[in-house]
């Protein structure tokens, strides 16, 4: 295994769910990029909101494992594709540094946890200058002629002592990644506002109008569809249109995007490879209904 | 009563008037190292909650009522169940307040205290959603969804989504559980033994019980 390209990787549930096409299209995606995840072994939840709101030391206890587990890969760097499995991983991260939790946290852990590992999100290491230079050789299909609308959600870069990931009220990163791949990028007011988290079960009227109003201003703004890195963002805005449209707060069908589907499509991927086809609100043909143009040999 | 009653009647009640709870504070300053009593109420953080116009009590209302010790007024309000951490607040806080660390830890007092959640469908999806990790050590979405159905009484929420998530090849028939559970189990317990710790003693009584 080339060390430098291989990351121990946590998918977390919801790409082994209701987001496998994050998964399928994010494991896509890093083989065309020659980046090797290793996933770690027997992983658990990381406990993603709820846990943490009922009790912070569930959480803090539950990422202490996977950390533990990802150490023992010997890699030097975790990399997770989920907002929000990134942001307990940091949270933990960030907990481990005061001495008096860390015990406390290696006590529910059930034993030792390294602080020392490198966590970074799937979004940051495509920023990465030598995966940059991948991108630009091994891109097939230009994006150009595509408006996007960037959506960061809130957990890639909020907050921003923990997180240490772009800039928390207008991030740049997944703008960029974008750019360069061809696209025009929209843009808009909604790219780090809450798409409704964690309530649309409870809730769902809140999510319906938060969700509702991120659509209408991708909307006003031209955009052909959103892109997203966040399986949570996805669900909300792609799952629930139908809901919004039946609860008469705007009939809008426009495509959710995972980054890694419209990165995967520029390098050549098919469609059912990076699983286009499983969203509720239809995103098939619009990648494909803009000029493929061949910028560079394979 | 409706919420809008409820909150005109939480923000009139903010006065010395009411029973006061002086632990609380000192709980939620010890273990979250927030600095509560920076807060000058400048609204900043409500200004910017997407779920402000939900909610009864302001954010920062939450952190006056923590000020002035006036515990019931906070878990009667609904506010503490509708933040999302969705961390906008914490982001733009000029007297920098950690204000979801600050709910993480009234929601686990609340917990401890046997506080009754002014919203019980939140509460329901959460307690789902951990059973879940409990039984399996991961989440599995189907019977996270049939669960939050039967703990809630809304036996048919989410229906309309079932069949084409299903078609979709979005629902995965079987949970894959994790092989270690009782590493998972062992997890489980501890939390809840330090949660416990934490919340029922003051801070002389926690310093005597010494490092975990």
């Amino acid at each position: 295994m080339n060390a430098a390209n291989a990351y121990a990787y946590f998918p977390g549930c919801s790409l082994h769910g209701t987001a496998c096409d994050y998964g399928q299209s994010t494991e896509q995606m890093c083989e065309r990029l020659d980046i090797e995840l290793l996933e770690l072994e027997d992983w658990n939840c990381c406990g993603s909101s709820p846990a943490h709101m009922v009790n912070p030391w569930l959480a803090l206890g539950l990422v202490g494992r996977n950390l533990r587990l990802a150490g023992q890969t010997g890699l030097d760097t975790v990399v997770l594709p989920c907002a929000a499995c990134y942001a307990r991983f940091k949270e933990t991260q960030h907990a481990l540094k005061d001495p008096e939790t860390a015990a406390r946290i290696e006590y529910v852990a059930g034993g030792a946890v390294p602080s020392d590992l490198k966590i970074e999100p799937l979004l940051g290491v495509l920023g990465k200058p030598e995966i940059r230079v991948k991108l630009h050789d091994y891109q097939q299909r230009s994006l150009d002629g595509l408006k996007l609308a960037p959506y960061y959600g809130c957990l890639l870069t909020r907050p921003s002592e923990v997180a240490q990931f772009d800039d928390p009220e207008d991030p740049q990163s997944l703008d960029e990644l974008l750019k360069a791949l061809g696209a025009e990028v929209v843009s808009w007011p909604g790219k780090v506002s809450c798409c409704g988290a964690s309530l649309p079960i409870s809730r769902p009227e809140l999510v319906w109008r938060m969700s509702g109003q991120l659509l209408a201003w991708a909307a006003e703004a031209g955009a052909d569809a959103i892109v997203t890195a966040c399986p949570m963002c996805h669900s909300n805005l792609d799952t629930r249109q139908g809901q919004i449209r039946r609860a008469g707060l705007g009939d809008y069908h426009l495509p959710i995007f995972y980054f890694t589907q419209v990165v995967g499509y520029a390098l050549g991927l098919d469609e059912s490879q990076l699983g286009i086809g499983r969203h509720l609100t239809n995103a098939k043909g619009l990648l494909g209904r803009r000029r493929p143009v061949v910028t560079q040999a394979g | 009563m409706r919420s809008s009653q409820r909150a005109a009647q939480s923000v009139a009640a903010l006065d010395l008037s009411l029973p006061q709870e002086p632990d609380l504070l000192e709980y939620i300053e010890r273990t979250t190292g927030e600095n509560v009593r920076n807060c000058y109420q400048c609204g900043k953080c409500a200004a910017g909650c997407p779920l402000s116009a939900a909610m009864d009590l302001q954010p920062q209302q939450i952190l006056r009522a923590l000020q002035l010790g006036q515990t019931d007024l906070i878990f009667a309000s609904d506010t503490l169940w509708l933040c999302v951490s969705c961390q906008t607040c914490v982001t733009r806080c000029p007297c920098e307040v950690d204000l979801p660390r600050v709910m993480d830890a009234l929601r686990s007092w609340a917990i401890v205290h046997h506080h009754a959640a002014a919203q019980r469908e939140v509460v329901a999806f959460q307690r789902t959603f951990i059973k879940s990790i409990e039984l399996t050590g991961r989440v599995y979405e189907v019977g996270l969804i049939g669960g939050y159905n039967v703990t809630s009484g809304h036996l048919f929420s989410s229906f309309d989504l079932a069949a084409p998530m299903v078609l979709k090849g979005k629902i995965k028939p079987l949970p894959r559980r994790v092989k270690a559970m009782d590493e998972v189990a062992g997890i489980f317990r501890r939390a809840q033994e330090v949660q416990q710790r934490e919340a029922r003693s003051g801070r002389a009584q926690e310093e005597k019980g010494g490092s975990h």
